[in-house]
């Protein structure tokens, strides 16, 4: 639906890393994408171009691109994939600011640490299960009427709020530099956990009926693929898309970490 | 009934709030669920939500309001479309539901005494959101996916994350058809299994989709329920589409700025003077249109949504008063104070800078109404239970007994066909014409909670259990799917470039379509219009063309797959709603612009008949018996604008 003279339209172009299936080799295609300029335009609405035309620059027909997306407002994670080097999410990756002028590139890969499906979309099941790990949840009694929770400050909540915004989406486990990418679930146990579930330690160990199961979660910590791991690169925090003090929550569980493994020690608990 | 079924299995179809807080409820009773849901739980549409969730409270309680109160407001808000025992019951567990979250550890934000802070909500005028700064629903949504992480991890929940529900199972005909389990498919290798159950709960979300662009995440097509639809299930109220106010229309999807910002004070307004092109901040209070602060005063910018819309809509496309001249008016939040605003509103403030590239700290918003909210879905029942009504709960009811639901009762929620219930915002429960803004996560909790009771008492005694069930029905059913999975793959070998039979091309002119015909606006003509395009889609539909073929992660299949689904269930709205000749809450027809309870105070149902491949519809009386009904204009003044607010000079 483009014409030369709409002037409020641009062609680029978006270059895809792509992969048939776990164990295939990847291969690069390019597709012309046209935009309109003021429209909102993002990296999923020129996927769904591709979805509706999958025809590469060269003019051979393909198969459409999968990839995965929920919200389109960076709330769920689902989309996150590797953009122009970065890892990011692509919902919120606006394409009048990423490539502005006729002729534009855009680079998109899978994300580099997680087993590819499919093109961009990737298996993110090792993170999920790291939150088993250190069972992040608070264990309450029972579903049954028992009055309030644990009252806080609106400091604490404040504190606990910016935590819980954790998406899973796995950027700062995608840019740490000791965060490898493992395909044998056994060894996930005890590989380095990464910094979100570290920060859901200290998310988990600040509420108090949370608390309860504190010991547990350092224990975990103070184990191999632990906070001791982190090489303090501080990947993880520039890439957060949530802004979520990771430094700050690796520094205060490694604290922790350290001073529950001194008790131990003179405790033999 | 036969002895306890201790090894009963449930089914549930989706994790969002409703899925979940049903896992949660099955597990912790003891009962082996499996999950199932196209995206992992925890990115549900859920996650969405904003503004934050209503309950009474204590304070609201000494000031003369009730759990009364907000099933009123609740009846009230839906235009008295929505059955009364229901509504009844949710209301009045709604403070417990809160307890218990805060037990979970939901963040809620908090007054300087460490009390749960409370907003104001559209449809109300006392204080009863409760709310966790402005991602409410990913607090809640993250709460239970934690604590069925905790069952799943104790071995009670298993996981089926990536996988689409295709088709309930069923055996017997008539009363006696019973839901058995379900057929699935893994979307990444494809595999087409039937998992037995003596249980199935969908809890699988509204079908914004079908609209298109709207507020809704990409997964929100509506298929699963309109699977069910196609299996037999009756769809109710399909009609009942909300429409919220203030979202910011973006290339791929409407993005929502939540009803909370009204509530925290953010003003709706437009230039008083047409054309006048001023940077918003240039043009003085007594030049700005605060459309529904004059047209009622009562309310002001925290009317009920669908009233919101139309007096958006109609400033905009009637008047031409749009911003700028498009269809766009101003939410402002730009006098208020930052900290604050920061501190509640973060969330959503964030969106907009991030997507519409502007500070709403400085300049006011510019929004538009889009499709949001699915009232209509899966028609259930329940088992009514009167009681004496409780002095602090139902304060000022003038009455001696009320009607609820009965807790535990088998059949609470579930469809017409046994053993199969809808669970949140794929049933038709509780928001009866028009939704109150933070009633949604309560009603998906609720009914994971309480209705969560019946499914487990349905399974452990009324139920059948499955080994009973002859393994060829669930070989028959994966054959089925099969079948027509076969049927859409070797569409692929015709090639795919005619915009006439691509999936994609069809999806958005229905989307556009039912936008154009059947949201703010509705007329008779103009929807029998959209119902002949309807059909010619189908037709498109029948000779759709794949542009992959392969059987490895295929979400061309998926998508083209819930398309023809979604076709279907979109005529059974089009259909209701050309049927439903007046106006109520949400659904306003300028044809038929009263509201015609003689005629009209009824459920819709939808049944859809497979010799015709269309609906057939039926009416049913919906269960009064609470609260009385009443005009439900909201205090509504004039629509002009004050003449004395027109500038002198631009
Ligand atoms: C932007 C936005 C803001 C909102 N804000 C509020 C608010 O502040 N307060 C409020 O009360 N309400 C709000 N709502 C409404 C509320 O968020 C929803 O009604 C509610 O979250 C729906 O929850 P659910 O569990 O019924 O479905 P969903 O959360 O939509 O979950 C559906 C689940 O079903 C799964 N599924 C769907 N189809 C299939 C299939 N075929 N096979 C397998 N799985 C399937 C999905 O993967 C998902 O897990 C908002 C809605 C939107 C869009
Ligand atoms: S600070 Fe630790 S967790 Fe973060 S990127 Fe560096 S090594 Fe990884
Ligand atoms: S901490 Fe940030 S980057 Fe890491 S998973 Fe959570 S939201 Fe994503
Ligand atoms: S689609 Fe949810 S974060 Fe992008």
């Amino acid at each position: 639906m483009t014409t030369a003279t709409d002037t409020r339209t641009r062609t680029i172009k978006i270059k895809i890393k792509r992969c048939d299936g776990p164990g295939k080799p990847a291969y690069w295609q390019t597709f012309s994408v046209p935009v309109k300029r003021g429209e909102g335009a993002n990296v999923i609405s020129c996927l769904q171009y591709i979805a509706a035309n999958p025809i590469t620059d060269g003019g051979v027909a393909t198969t459409p691109v999968a990839w995965k997306s929920g919200c389109l407002e960076e709330v769920c994670g689902a989309c996150t994939m590797v953009i122009n080097g970065k890892v990011r999410q692509s919902c919120s990756c606006l394409m009048d600011s990423a490539c502005p002028n006729e002729g534009d590139t855009l680079t998109l890969e899978p994300m580099r640490k997680f087993p590819v499906i499919r093109d961009l979309f990737v298996d993110r099941t090792r993170l999920f299960e790291s939150l088993k790990r250190v069972k992040a949840w608070v264990p309450i009694d029972n579903l049954w009427e028992q009055g309030a929770g644990p009252k806080e400050t609106p400091d604490e909540q404040q504190t606990r709020y910016k935590l819980s915004e954790c998406m899973s989406c796995g950027c700062c486990m995608d840019a740490c530099p000791q965060f490898h990418q493992i395909a044998d679930s056994a060894k996930w146990q005890t590989a380095f956990i990464g910094a979100a579930p570290i920060s859901q330690v200290r998310y988990f160990n600040l509420h108090k009926t949370g608390a309860t199961l504190k010991a547990d979660r350092l224990s975990e910590m103070a184990s191999q693929g632990g906070v001791s791991d982190c090489g303090n690169a501080q990947n993880c925090v520039k890439h957060c898309p949530k802004s979520i003090p990771l430094t700050e929550s690796i520094a205060a569980v490694g604290r922790a970490t350290t001073i529950h493994a001194i008790k131990q020690f003179f405790t033999g608990k | 009934m036969a002895a306890e079924n201790k090894n009963a299995r449930v089914i549930v179809v989706g994790g969002g709030l409703a899925g979940l807080a049903a896992c949660v409820r099955l597990a912790e009773q003891g009962v082996s669920v499996d999950c199932f849901s196209i995206v992992p739980v925890k990115r549900s549409h859920s996650v969405c939500a904003q503004g934050g969730i209503n309950a009474t409270n204590e304070i609201a309680r000494q000031q003369g309001f009730s759990e009364w109160m907000h099933m009123d407001e609740t009846l009230f808000g839906g235009d008295f479309l929505a059955d009364q025992p229901p509504v009844y019951e949710m209301t009045h567990w709604a403070p417990r539901i809160i307890d218990l979250l805060d037990r979970m550890g939901v963040p809620f934000n908090r007054t300087p005494e460490g009390q749960r802070d409370l907003r104001l909500f559209g449809g109300s005028l006392f204080k009863r959101t409760h709310f966790s700064g402005a991602t409410t629903g990913q607090q809640l949504m993250y709460a239970l996916d934690e604590q069925v992480r905790r069952y799943e991890a104790e071995g009670k929940v298993a996981k089926y994350e990536s996988w689409e529900f295709l088709w309930p199972i069923t055996r017997g005909e008539g009363a006696e058809r019973r839901c058995v389990g379900i057929v699935a498919q893994d979307l990444r290798t494809m595999q087409i299994r039937a998992f037995p159950a003596e249980a199935v709960i969908m809890a699988t979300g509204g079908c914004g989709l079908i609209f298109g662009k709207s507020t809704n995440s990409v997964m929100c097509t509506g298929g699963a329920a309109a699977r069910c639809y196609q299996a037999g299930a009756w769809y109710a109220n399909g009609e009942m589409i909300q429409v919220h106010p203030t979202a910011i229309p973006g290339a791929d999807k409407c993005r929502l700025m939540s009803e909370s910002a009204r509530g925290e004070g953010g003003r709706v307004w437009v230039p008083a003077k047409k054309g006048d092109t001023r940077d918003p901040r240039q043009i003085p209070e007594n030049e700005r249109y605060y459309l529904l602060e004059e047209r009622y005063p009562k309310y002001g910018n925290l009317v009920p949504r669908d009233i919101a819309s139309r007096e958006i809509f109609s400033v905009c496309v009637d008047d031409h008063m749009g911003v700028d001249g498009r269809n766009q008016v101003y939410l402002d939040l730009s006098f208020k104070d930052r900290d604050e605003l920061d501190r509640k509103l973060g969330g959503i403030l964030e969106i907009y800078e991030k997507f519409a590239g502007e500070d709403p700290h400085d300049v006011p918003m510019k929004i538009f109404p889009a499709v949001h909210y699915t009232m209509g879905g899966l028609w259930t029942t329940f088992t009514p239970q009167e009681r004496p009504a409780d002095p602090r709960q139902d304060l000022n009811c003038g009455r001696d007994t009320v009607t609820g639901m009965k807790f535990g009762a088998a059949n609470t929620m579930m469809t017409n066909i046994t053993g199969l219930y809808a669970f949140g915002e794929c049933n038709f429960a509780y928001h009866g014409a028009t939704r109150l803004g933070a009633n949604a996560l309560l009603s998906c909790i609720f009914d994971g909670l309480f209705s969560g009771q019946g499914v487990v008492n349905y399974v452990r005694t009324e139920a059948e259990p499955v080994e009973n069930v002859h393994q060829s029905l669930y070989d028959e059913a994966v054959q089925q799917e099969h079948f027509k999975t076969q049927r859409l793959i070797e569409t692929a070998e015709a090639g795919h470039n005619d915009p006439a039979t691509n999936p994609y091309q069809i999806a958005l002119e229905m989307g556009d379509e039912m936008t154009a015909a059947c949201t703010v606006v509705k007329t008779g003509p103009r929807m029998e219009q959209a119902m002949t395009r309807l059909r010619e889609l189908q037709d498109r539909y029948q000779n759709v063309r794949l542009a992959d073929g392969g059987m490895w992660t295929n979400q061309n299949l998926s998508f083209t797959r819930a398309l023809g689904d979604m076709l279907i269930l979109a005529e059974a709205i089009l259909q209701g709603s050309i049927n439903r000749e007046e106006s109520r809450g949400s659904h306003y027809r300028p044809d038929f612009p009263d509201r015609d309870d003689q005629r009209f105070h009824k459920t819709t149902i939808a049944k859809f008949n497979a010799k015709t491949g269309r609906p057939d519809f039926d009416y049913r009386d919906v269960v009064t018996g609470l609260v009385k009904l009443r005009p439900r204009d909201y205090g509504k003044t004039s629509s002009e604008p004050k003449k004395s607010k027109e500038p002198a000079t631009v």
